[in-house]
């Protein structure tokens, strides 16, 4: 990470109808990436809590497949950072028995493809057992990997998990978008005392964020179920999560030019969905346009809009709530396939323009 | 002389034909008073199973020849074992009569193996296993009301009525699990934590004979293996995965060497010393750094897989009487105390007395004891969590989840 240059922040104060510009006093902002802003949280978390280990493929001697948790080896050592063989069932169901004697394991999948084989140990082991006990067998435990399209992958790598995992009580689904979200919600996810599915993203870890001091300190957590208007806006709401976040805020500075204001809502958590979120900012615009990376069908942005029905920011719906997702296939592999294959900033505009009627 | 220690050898053969269900014991009574030891020759043997020869798997040598059992281990197993006896018996009536509903899997048959585990263990070392689990529930700790009641569906269940037949836990037990071969991954996440806490406690993590071909449990072996985890696997082979044989489901029956290279030993699961002394081998053998070792108990359920199933359509009902008349674990131990003059008949008469009684007690708690409270429905979702909204059937249902 490096210092960018330092920027004064400056406030705005209206006095007597006259607008004064004040010197407040200087914040540093840090430039780092997803993939260093996880490795930190990591990190620290580590160092924080003797009882917290990481097991996965490649995540020790390798420095990860992704280089997520590079450095971590070193430091922490075989009993704190595991490599296992290719075998997520065993080492999932692992991870979580570890729990459920009160290890605090980060069990990576080298990308959620991989889960499927591991499926059972993460929904029927760890997300109903605190249940199934009633509340006497806790299991704290956070699933983390890359989830949904990368580039070039093909369909076995690019799926997008979101739904699968949304869909199931005794789960926290989070899905960060930039560093200060990865930051913030693995910390949460680390802290938190029940399994969360964490669903990073390959084609962000190389993309550097600003960082505030505030967020850089040790204790710093985005609290999962908490989305955060991104930017604000008054005419239509976008709703999405992960990389489509960035995609959304890029076509409203395009659409901005043409007028449209629009309020860009970053889910952060999947599950629980903050759904007063999304209805204020509806209630606010009228419109809704979900967001999504993952396939259509009883998808993230199929719940939102039944969500919307549900309550109160119906009555505020000028226009019916539409959806931008992936397209409904396997991914193909060709460049060009791929690209026609994942919502692009053009699909976002249009779907806009339609619900606006413009 | 009802208080002297009983010297009780048995003698298992290798090299020699060893039948699955034979025993041939001999008991030695040693006497203070007199200074004389006599010997007494029980033997039992059972026949229609293909005889074999080995049972140790990579190992120099297994657990000693002789053990001691003492009156009081005697009347406790003796006790525990009719508990479980008695428990599951009344669980077979309670379900008949339509108050235990969905799935119910029992265990009478096979209790000189839970029992026999527990004489090998302590309470502070770590054991989990699958569906067949109301015995283990009782020597882990939990009481015949608490379980019983959670068979019923009521509050006052081990799980809060919340779990039912395959879900209950106690301290250092991990249910209770209903997919086949999924606990012994969890187990032996149990015992990393064991090792990385450095507490030189282990976990026994159980399976069946149906599980055993399961893939995740020869990748638990390679991870217990390659991390030296403090780990008994035991396989409680009753030669029946639900209605299909262990000749129908098993390319290899010799669970005990399917670990490879994981020493392994198979022991009669149908007498308590066997099982017990086999668990002090096997703990000994993880305590001292060595890694996992694999048990397999050759053992018998009397019912069927379940409840639903009468369990006489894959095997005969003759062959579940043969094994009852000669190789039942309860009476077995009843005819080893009887016959060395560690208890009297009506000592034994009195135990099974006060067991029904519990039993009685217990189905009592369980058949009146109220449903767990509606407001219960949403709870446990997340522990140590704040109250939060949980949808209804309806939207306009909202419900409330605490931890």
């Amino acid at each position: 990470m490096h210092l960018s240059s330092i920027s004064n922040v400056i406030s705005k104060v209206t006095v007597d109808k006259v607008q004064v510009w004040i010197l407040s006093e200087c914040v540093s902002l840090f430039q780092v990436n997803v993939r260093d802003a996880l490795n930190q949280a990591m990190d620290e978390e580590l160092e924080r809590d003797e009882r917290v280990f990481l097991l996965g493929e490649e995540v020790a001697q390798y420095d990860g497949a992704y280089k997520v948790s590079r450095g971590l080896w070193k430091k922490y050592g075989d009993k704190r950072i595991i490599d296992t063989p290719i075998t997520e069932m065993g080492f999932a169901g692992i991870a979580v028995g570890a729990a459920f004697a009160g290890l605090r394991p980060i069990c990576e999948f080298m990308t959620w493809n991989f889960s499927m084989q591991a499926i059972d140990q993460v929904i029927n082991s760890a997300a109903k057992t605190y249940y199934m006990s009633a509340g006497a067998q806790p299991v704290p435990i956070v699933f983390r990997g890359p989830n949904g399209s990368s580039a070039g992958v093909a369909a076995q790598h690019s799926q997008c998990f979101a739904a699968w995992y949304g869909h199931c009580p005794g789960l926290k689904v989070v899905s960060p978008w930039n560093s200060e979200d990865a930051r913030g919600l693995l910390k949460a996810a680390i802290r938190d005392d029940n399994p969360v599915v964490f669903l990073e993203n390959e084609l962000m870890y190389g993309v550097p964020f600003d960082l505030s001091e505030d967020v850089l300190q040790k204790d710093f957590v985005v609290p999962i179920g908490k989305a955060k208007v991104e930017r604000r806006g008054t005419h239509i709401t976008l709703v999405s999560h992960s990389r489509c976040v960035g995609f959304c805020l890029d076509a409203a500075s395009v659409l901005a030019k043409e007028g449209v204001e629009c309020e860009v809502v970053n889910l952060r958590t999947i599950r629980p969905l903050d759904v007063d979120t999304i209805e204020a900012s509806v209630m606010k615009t009228g419109h809704l346009v979900t967001v999504e990376g993952g396939w259509p069908q009883y998808g993230v942005g199929a719940e939102i809009c039944a969500r919307v029905m549900e309550g109160p920011a119906f009555n505020y719906l000028d226009a019916p709530a539409v959806r931008v997702t992936g397209v409904d296939i396997p991914m193909p592999y060709a460049k060009i396939l791929e690209d026609h294959s994942v919502p692009q900033i053009k699909d976002i505009i249009f779907s806009v323009k339609k619900v606006l009627n413009m | 002389c009802v208080d002297q220690l009983l010297e009780v050898s048995y003698v298992l053969s290798q090299g020699c034909s060893l039948h699955p269900f034979s025993l041939f014991g001999s008991v030695l009574l040693t006497c203070p008073t007199a200074g004389l030891a006599s010997m007494v020759a029980s033997s039992r043997s059972y026949a229609d199973f293909t005889p074999e020869k080995v049972d140790l798997h990579r190992l120099e040598e297994g657990p000693p020849l002789t053990a001691t059992l003492t009156r009081e281990e005697g009347l406790k197993y003796y006790r525990t074992m009719q508990t479980i006896r008695r428990m599951e018996l009344k669980a077979d009536q309670l379900y008949k009569q339509k108050i235990i509903r969905g799935f119910c899997h029992l265990y009478d048959g096979q209790e000189a193996c839970a029992v026999g585990i527990e004489g090998g263990i302590t309470l502070s070392d770590h054991l989990i296993t699958a569906y067949r689990a109301h015995g283990y529930t009782l020597t882990r700790g939990g009481t015949v009301r608490e379980i019983m009641a959670e068979l019923t569906g009521r509050r006052g269940g081990i799980a809060k009525g919340k779990g039912g037949s395959m879900h209950m836990y106690t301290k250092n037990f991990y249910g209770g699990n209903g997919i086949v071969g999924a606990q012994v991954p969890l187990g032996a996440g149990v015992a990393l934590a064991c090792k990385y806490l450095g507490n030189d406690q282990l976990c026994v993590s159980l399976y069946g004979d149906g599980a055993a071909n399961q893939g995740q449990i020869f990748e638990t072996y390679n991870m217990s293996s390659l991390w030296k985890l403090p780990i008994i696997f035991i396989c409680e082979n009753n030669q029946y995965g639900m209605g299909t044989s262990v000749e129908r489901s098993s390319a290899s029956t010799e669970y005990y060497k399917r670990g490879d290279y994981i020493p392994g030993l198979r022991v009669d699961g149908m007498d308590v010393l066997c099982v017990r002394e086999a668990t002090k081998f096997a703990a000994d053998h993880c305590r001292s750094g060595k890694g996992p070792i694999l048990m397999e108990l050759q053992t018998y359920r009397y019912h069927g897989h379940s409840m639903s199933d009468p369990g006489v359509s894959y095997r005969t009902r003759e062959e579940i009487q043969e094994v009852r008349s000669k190789s039942d674990p309860i009476s077995m131990l009843k005819d080893r105390m009887l016959s060395n003059n560690m208890a009297s008949i009506e000592e034994l008469k009195e135990i099974d007395i006060a067991v029904r009684k519990e039993i009685e007690d217990a189905a009592q708690f369980a058949t009146t004891d109220p449903e767990p409270p509606l407001d219960d429905l949403c709870s446990h979702i997340f522990a140590n969590d704040q109250p939060f909204e949980v949808r209804g059937a309806t939207p306009w249902t909202k419900l409330t989840s605490t931890s």
